[in-house]
């Protein structure tokens, strides 16, 4: 089953060579990685998407735990959480198709980012089902190059609210803003 | 203050008293404030000899060790030896040189990516690149190497680093948001596990390094006593428990004795302090300890639930947790079945009659089981004794009666060649008035003997008892029972004459070759106040039984040779 892992690191020199270096030394399966900055500079958040059954998956946690440099591990998997990744698509745009190209693109509200007589490059972002059915739609009229960022994921916000939460007028400095309890 | 000198500092801070190394180009200015330093510094004849005494006395002692090694071929060196501590989850911190920050990924002169070597094998490891963050970045090295489950860790620090200056500030405390080790365990689950130990009818405790790291060893044996449980020792575990009770079970696993690993295969509660379950002692996972329920308290959460499913599990430090077990226990309403237990150790003991642990003995030829149980005999469990790995450290942990804990020192997760020696060097310099003896085999003593030199040199007055059968033990064994007897390259031409080698090093050399000569020969050993090794020509066609073969459930034992031993395949005759 696939999970998908937040990890919040100390953003110290090496910190992503310690979690990959981890999974490899370990044998886990990494489908998909993506790390940068929260707002606070001396936290880094990474997303991983690991492939396992529970138990691995159990160990795959504890083991990230163990890093000195990880603050906090998150599976998000059994929650809702909203997930993105990013695709640039480099297709061919020959004169007899280049219609069709543009109406796919529109049609999932890609950007092009990119024009040359032969070809588009197309930008989208969405979650995995929509960058793979771009991708599919566009197949038959020649993909030239695929880059894909990893994918990245938050955990969705309480719908129903809590009564006795009170928002603060104003955050203090230096506090950790996004950071849950 | 320079950065050479800030290092020094923080280490007298921390109360390091006796570090070990070797000196190098880029540590230089470090050694040169050493020798107005009160530290006391053993300089050893190789790098991983550093990292295998640190090593020793912290096992020893419980303090953390501490060795100081140049760049580039200096710390990589090191890496067995710290690897060696971190598959044991010994307390050391290992300070290596490094070339100047701009010069980093250049190729210099002796550069290593050390940090990048040992990222798998360290609890943690830094790279100082700034003097102002030096003193803080030891503070937390040895805070993270003796807390929570313990580990090396390695502090990389650049030349330049090391020639800055800077004020230096040792804080008093640190706080890491990423790192809070659990010390006390969960009540709820506590009681949980009270109530299943009363219950149990047929209870095995199974005690582990964790126990001996966290000085658990009154606490557990309050516990046996109690509950009226045996108890099982893994190799690191030995002399938490002491042996000659009459709870003790021994060392279980694939060397360990039958009715240990009867017991553990027919129990229906093991109850886990500080142990892992790793392959040496569970053999066929599938197959171990069949139906029982499993307790296990550690304070890595790691390690539960890794190998074997675990029902009721306690994170937190042995100790801590052992003294509230205890104190649960007085409280319950139950008590325990007494008629049940004394029926399960009658069990044990039938067991242990049908097949002991044991050897042919001979008058002939001297059996290597022998030499340990007198050295056994004559010390009375009170000496510190380290082993070096393979047929000599299986007899050592067999037929050596250990009764206090951190007396055992022997390489257990990595099972490193080489250790034993080093390791008892760094244990006499912790415990100068103690009697420290290393049972080695002859490959593995070859391996680390260049520190011969550093024993003379500092007067440690360590005793080496090589059990010398002409070949690598272990692996003859496994070639014997497993390989047809192909004899692959374990044979060892060309070893020395140790009685001639140690004269030569200024040590002292004494031999045996008779049954009769081994006990005259200990005795004058431990009576001279020098280093002696003490060379024991023997049998070289023993076998260490029992044995669980590879991939066998531990139940699974051989128990002799599965066919009369082959006449004279060994080139060394016995002299």
């Amino acid at each position: 089953m696939r999970h998908t892992i937040s990890i919040l690191v100390e953003n110290r020199f090496g910190v992503l060579s310690r979690v990959s270096g981890l999974f490899s030394g370990r044998g886990f399966n990494i489908e998909s990685l993506s790390v940068g900055e929260t707002l606070d500079p001396t936290v880094s958040r990474m997303t991983v998407v690991v492939q396992g059954d529970d138990q691995i998956v159990e160990q795959i946690k504890k083991q990230l735990n163990k890093l000195i440099d990880v603050i906090k591990v998150i599976d998000l998997t059994g929650e809702e959480f909203v997930e993105r990744e990013l695709i640039l698509v480099k297709v061919n745009a020959e004169p007899s198709v280049r219609a069709e190209v543009l109406r796919i693109a529109d049609i999932f509200r890609a950007k092009v980012v990119d024009v040359a007589p032969k070809a588009y490059t197309l930008e989208s972002t969405g979650d995995e089902s929509k960058v793979m059915a771009l991708l599919e739609l566009l197949r038959p009229y020649g993909i030239q190059e695929v880059v894909r960022t990893g994918k990245v994921a938050i955990a969705r916000a309480r719908k129903v609210p809590v009564e006795e939460e009170k928002k603060p007028a104003k955050k203090p400095a230096g506090k950790v803003v996004g950071f849950r309890e | 203050m320079s950065g050479a000198k800030i290092i020094l500092e923080s280490l007298l801070q921390e109360g390091v008293e006796a570090i070990f190394g070797f000196p190098g180009g880029v540590i230089l200015p470090i050694y040169d404030v050493l020798l107005d330093s009160p530290l006391k510094h053993i300089l050893v004849r190789h790098e991983q000899a550093a990292a295998h005494a640190a090593d020793g006395y912290s096992r020893a002692s419980g303090r953390v060790g501490v060795c100081l090694v140049t760049s580039g071929p200096g710390a990589t060196n090191v890496v067995t030896g710290v690897a060696t501590a971190y598959m044991d989850s010994i307390p050391m911190v290992v300070i290596t040189g490094q070339v100047p920050t701009a010069m980093i990924g250049n190729d210099s002169f002796q550069e290593a990516d050390i940090v990048g070597i040992t990222r798998p094998c360290t609890k943690h490891n830094y790279l100082v690149k700034d003097v102002k963050d030096l003193a803080i970045t030891i503070k937390e090295a040895f805070h993270i190497a003796a807390t929570g489950r313990p580990g090396p860790v390695l502090v990389d620090v650049p030349k330049d680093v090391i020639l800055s200056e800077t004020n230096f500030h040792y804080p008093e405390n640190i706080y890491m948001r990423s790192y809070n080790p659990t010390y006390d365990g969960h009540q709820g689950q506590i009681l949980k596990a009270a109530k299943a130990i009363v219950k149990g009818k047929r209870p095995v405790i199974y005690a582990g390094g964790g126990v001996v790291n966290s000085g658990a060893s009154e606490e557990l044996i309050k516990l046996a006593k109690k509950v009226h449980a045996p108890v099982t020792t893994t190799l690191l575990g030995l002399g938490s428990f002491p042996s000659n009770s009459p709870l003790s079970l021994g060392m279980l696993g694939m060397h360990g004795a039958w009715h240990t690993n009867m017991a553990v295969s027919h129990t229906d509660l093991i109850l886990a302090v500080g142990a892992r379950f790793d392959d040496r002692v569970t053999g066929k996972i599938e197959e171990f300890a069949p139906g029982a329920l499993v307790i296990h308290i550690d304070i890595d959460p790691s390690t539960i639930s890794k190998n074997v499913r675990v029902d009721i599990p306690v994170v937190g430090d042995a100790r801590n947790v052992l003294a509230k077990l205890n104190e649960v226990l007085e409280t319950l309403p139950d008590q325990v079945n007494l008629k049940e237990r004394r029926q399960w150790i009658k069990q044990i003991q039938e067991w242990k009659r049908a097949h002991p642990l044991a050897y042919e003995q001979s008058d002939r030829i001297i059996k290597p089981q022998f030499v340990v149980e007198e050295i056994s005999n004559l010390t009375k469990g009170e000496a510190i004794i380290t082993t070096e790995v393979g047929q000599s450290q299986m007899w050592a942990a067999q037929f050596y009666q250990f009764l206090r804990p951190r007396t055992f020192l022997s390489s257990g997760g990595l099972g490193t060649m080489g250790y034993g020696f080093p390791a008892a060097m760094g244990a006499q310099v912790a415990f100068p008035d103690k009697l420290v003896i290393d049972i080695a085999g002859d490959g593995s003593f070859q391996m680390n003997l260049q520190e011969l030199a550093t024993v003379v040199q500092y007067e440690l007055p360590v005793k080496v008892a090589i059990l010398n059968n002409g070949c690598l033990g272990m692996i003859r064994q496994w070639q014997e029972l497993f390989f047809a007897c192909r004899y692959s390259h374990s044979e060892l031409p060309g070893t020395p004459d140790f009685v001639k080698l140690a004269e030569a090093y200024g040590a002292v050399g004494l031999r045996a070759t008779k049954p009769e000569e081994v006990r005259p020969a200990l005795e004058k050993a431990f009576s001279i106040p020098k280093p002696v090794i003490i060379d024991f020509q023997v049998d070289p066609e023993e076998c260490v039984f029992p044995m669980v073969p590879a991939g066998a459930a531990i139940k699974d034992m051989i128990l002799g040779k599965p066919r009369p031993a082959e006449p004279k395949r060994l080139l060394r005759s016995v002299k």
